[in-house]
């Protein structure tokens, strides 16, 4: 209200303030294309060959998959690092399982998962009714799980999984729909669709915001963020279309970002998450049980890094006792890289599978370059410095504490 | 004893972002004495000590301080310890982990290039020991030590810095009683050792007992200061001097129409959550009705907020005894959310720290309490969220652009409304409000007078938490006050006045009800 304002008279009429936008959310989006522009022009083009591409999915899918419940570990306030020897174990069990027990490879795959889950109670209840902080017990998790890895497969490998096991990490979708030119039309089918859906998802949660009268990004840039996405998706996808097609973990992935993404957002669980990150004291005064939902948080997480398991094994094609090392590390990063707060409270579904590409992009680009492996180390942690850094610098900037 | 100062303190003035918590205090210590600090909370008696210890720097406050005849402006604790002022806070300033004689020496070991001479720690601080009445070996870790003996390892502490000025805050507020008369026998003690000693207190009969001059502040600004020899320094006088405001501030007007018995607690007691063995609440007895509102006075560390939380699904204590009942039917509250179903509310006394989620939205904070009303099938209706939230932000009048603001940027008086719309939306039956006003202007103060009057007029039973005695005047059908966990007198709305009450909350635990 101006001070001009003479006293008495209706202040002016409710103004909608300036819809801040959020940097924070775009810039991720912004970095994303920055550096697949970088690396495709630093390979002069080799980064986004259709081959690449399909690669790009099926090697990061652990990635994406923990990150997806790393995200909920860390918007309550804690950590796992525990999740990659639970990817071994989880893999070594599946292997076992359909190599020496015989079982059908579904058998295998529902095995792995209760397993996960189990992992997930011992530690939820070391975390939510012991009372350990979760850096400790997960850190033990870590060593527990390496060694029963260990234990199982002792030293060796099991190779010769079954066709249908290692599809989920490394096959495609069959070509129902035929070839239309060289590509795969089911593929360009489902990209049309999700483009389709992610333009209407949009428009619908936008009326609903001028419904209730809450603010709204520009309509500018509102629409140039759906046009370059649904974009991406399209040429994402017409170039999956002349590999092999849909990768089937693909599917597999766009399920679990929607249907956590809804947990998060729309249920009381993926609330109460919210609540006891941003104000624990204040989650518990409002009579949230937070220690069931610390419970469930890590059930949940044990069953994505059951998964994450089975997704991994199957794309090796078999299970070492190495496998997984430094995969939490991985999915922690690509958390912190989406937007995550380390103080919890913040952080989305898409924000941390953005973040797991960004890492994905980085891997890849500077594998094709040829980069050391130790430089490849460096550089991402470089990223993930400066990434958290410039949230940092965000926050300040924008007057918070 | 002489009767030069040892210390003057003219014409404190102190802002904090233009609010004003000294006016014009000023203080006048003699050599010698034990000189007592008198006011009501929030009157800058802590405030004071702060700056005069340097904690707040010179420069950041106005007016002059005097400490031994020279003009003095310290810029930090370390610069005021070392010319011998040392404070003693009321939360204990211990390492936990480190014995006693670590303690006392942590900052000003005995050491010749960095190595530390052990044989001298502990000798010297076997001596301090032995000056303040503690039969402890120095290499106890002071975890081991109790609430009282850990206050008398500070008082060594400040020993081994050549102390000329003690000041002790509210020193036997967490203290039973044979540790504060042994803590008064040793403040006598160090008196005839010379030392100095300023006492901020809201206990009346340990002023009696051990000050030779009381000063007395209220709203930043000293009222009187006098010895206490004088004939007419009595309890009534100090009690009349922290209280005489005029009573300022405007009460909407409301016609109370107050029904049956809604709500009742018999003979609640509380345990200390770490301290089992001290009672924090003692055997408490009340009851309210519905569309009364129930005023409780006391002093910080009464046990006000101790009730109301251990009645809230036993948020704090342990060893909780006693019952609950609505309506005639007795209830449990073993959990908060149990509370909760059975139409309790407690709006918390700290509401950024335990009442609001600071980088949450309004809409996620007004249905933080009573998720489950918005819910079908496990998903939040986030429309209907949405439009309760701006429902109460309308009625409430919450000034914010939308209820998508982040709650941690609005000011204390709307914060205090979305903590206000979140227990209404919970549907409660019985309201506890812990200090509702505090940190709020006056125009927003009004506001929710007016919100707790609607409140009561629904026929809700609604307990109201203060430390403002004009506000539970105001406000209050009838007051309970509280002194050292035990319920001390019951004051209707008609003879309630800041003295009673003052004398009720001062009276200590010998005058329960």
């Amino acid at each position: 209200m101006s001070t001009t304002t003479p006293a008495g008279q209706q202040p002016a009429r409710r103004r909608l303030p300036r819809f801040r936008v959020n940097l924070r959310q775009y810039g991720i989006l912004a970095a994303l294309a920055i550096i697949v522009l970088l690396f495709q022009i630093l390979t002069e083009g080799r980064l986004l060959l259709p081959g690449n591409v399909n690669n790009l999915i099926q090697q990061n899918a652990y990635v994406l998959i923990l990150a997806v419940g790393m995200v909920m570990v860390i918007i309550a306030g804690h950590i796992d690092l525990s999740v990659g020897s639970v990817v071994a174990m989880v893999g070594a069990i599946a292997a076992i399982s359909t190599n020496q027990w015989g079982l059908p490879w579904w058998a295998a795959v529902i095995l792995a998962i209760l397993v996960g889950a189990l992992v997930g109670a011992w530690q939820g209840f070391w975390v939510a009714f012991v009372g350990i902080p979760a850096f400790i017990v997960t850190l033990a998790g870590m060593l527990i799980f390496r060694g029963l890895t260990l234990v199982l497969l002792t030293g060796g490998t099991i190779n010769g999984l079954p066709e249908q096991f290692t599809a989920i990490g490394a096959g495609w979708l069959p070509g129902w729909f035929g070839e239309l030119g060289g590509r795969d039309v089911l593929t360009l089918v489902l990209g049309a669709l999700a483009a389709a859906m992610l333009v209407l998802q949009q428009v619908r949660s936008r009326a609903t915001l001028r419904k209730l009268d809450l603010p709204r990004e520009p309509l500018t840039s509102f629409w140039l963020k759906i046009g370059i996405s649904a974009l991406a998706i399209l040429a994402f996808t017409w170039l999956l279309s002349d590999y092999n097609g849909t990768p089937i973990i693909l599917i597999l992935l766009a399920l679990i970002i929607l249907i956590y993404t809804f947990l998060l957002n729309r249920t009381v669980f993926g609330r109460h998450i919210y609540a006891m990150g941003g104000n624990l004291f204040a989650a518990m005064m409002s009579g949230v049980k937070t220690r069931w939902v610390n419970f469930f948080i890590f059930v949940n997480m044990g069953v994505l890094a059951g998964l994450a398991g089975v997704v991994s094994t199957a794309r090796a094609g078999g299970a070492v006792a190495s496998a997984g090392q430094n995969y939490e590390l991985d999915a922690i990063a690509a958390v912190f890289i989406g937007g995550a707060a380390v103080q919890g409270g913040v952080g989305t579904v898409v924000g941390a599978v953005i973040g797991g590409l960004v890492m994905g992009v980085l891997n890849m680009g500077l594998s094709i370059l040829s980069v050391d492996a130790a430089w490849q180390m460096t550089i991402k942690g470089l990223v993930l410095l400066l990434a958290v850094a410039f949230d940092i610098f965000n926050k300040r900037r924008a007057g918070g504490r | 004893m002489n009767n030069t100062p040892i210390l003057r303190m003219d014409n404190i003035v102190k802002n904090f972002n233009g609010v004003t918590a000294l006016k014009n205090v000023s203080l006048e210590v003699t050599r010698g004495e034990v000189h007592a600090i008198c006011g009501e909370n929030g009157a800058g008696k802590s405030t004071l000590m702060k700056v005069l210890s340097g904690v707040y720097p010179a420069g950041t406050y106005g007016g002059n301080i005097v400490f031994e005849g020279e003009q003095v402006g310290y810029r930090s604790i370390n610069e005021s310890e070392a010319d011998g002022i040392v404070i003693i806070h009321q939360e204990l300033a211990l390492s936990p982990y480190l014995s006693i004689a670590e303690n006392i020496f942590l900052g000003n070991e005995i050491s010749t290039r960095g190595v530390i001479d052990w044989n001298r720690t502990n000798r010297e601080a076997a001596l301090l020991l032995a000056r303040v009445g503690l039969d402890e070996n120095p290499a106890t870790r002071v975890l081991e030590l109790g609430v009282g003996k850990q206050q008398l390892v500070e008082i060594a502490k400040a020993l081994s810095k050549q102390v000329k000025l003690l000041i002790l805050d509210e020193p036997t507020a967490a203290l039973n009683d044979e540790d504060s008369a042994h803590l008064l026998t040793l403040i006598n003690h160090l008196r005839e050792q010379g030392i100095t000693s300023i006492i901020i207190s809201h206990k009346l009969k340990e002023i009696r007992q051990i000050a030779d001059t009381v000063t007395i502040i209220r709203d930043g600004e000293t009222i009187e200061s006098f010895s206490m020899s004088e004939p007419d320094a009595t309890e009534a006088r100090i009690i009349r001097s922290m209280v005489g405001r005029d009573l300022s501030s405007l009460f909407p007007p409301r016609e109370a129409n107050i029904g049956e018995v809604i709500f009742e607690v018999r003979d609640w007691s509380v345990y200390h959550p770490v301290d089992t063995t001290r009672l924090v609440v003692d055997g408490a007895n009340f009851t309210v009705r519905a569309g009364e509102i129930v005023g409780f006075a006391g002093l910080m560390g009464a046990g006000r907020t101790e009730l109301a939380m251990s009645i809230f699904g036993r948020s704090y204590g342990t060893n909780i005894s006693g019952t609950v009942l609505k309506d005639g039917v007795e209830i449990q509250t073993r959990t908060v959310d149990e509370a909760i179903r059975n139409g309790l509310a407690y709006a918390t006394e700290d509401r950024k720290k335990y009442g609001l989620n600071l980088i949450g939205d309004i809409a996620v904070n007004v249905s933080a309490a009573a998720l489950a009303k918005l819910v079908r099938f496990g998903v939040i209706d986030r429309h209907r969220e949405y439009k309760v939230a701006d429902s109460y932000r309308a009625k409430m009048n919450i000034k914010a652009p939308s209820v998508s603001a982040i709650t941690g940027k609005l000011s204390g008086g709307n914060q205090q409304k979305v903590v206000l719309s979140k227990w209404i939306f919970s549907g409660p039956d019985v309201l506890i409000l812990d200090e509702p006003t505090r940190g709020i202007d006056v125009g927003a103060k009004y506001e929710i007078y007016g919100i707790i009057n609607e409140l009561a007029a629904q026929g809700k039973a609604v307990i109201v938490i203060s430390s403002e005695l004009p506000e539970l005047i105001g406000l209050s059908d009838r007051i309970y006050a509280i002194s050292e966990g035990v319920l001390t007198g019951e004051v209707a709305r008609a003879d309630a006045t800041q003295e009673r009450l003052m004398h009720f909350m001062t009276a200590g635990k010998d005058s329960a009800l």
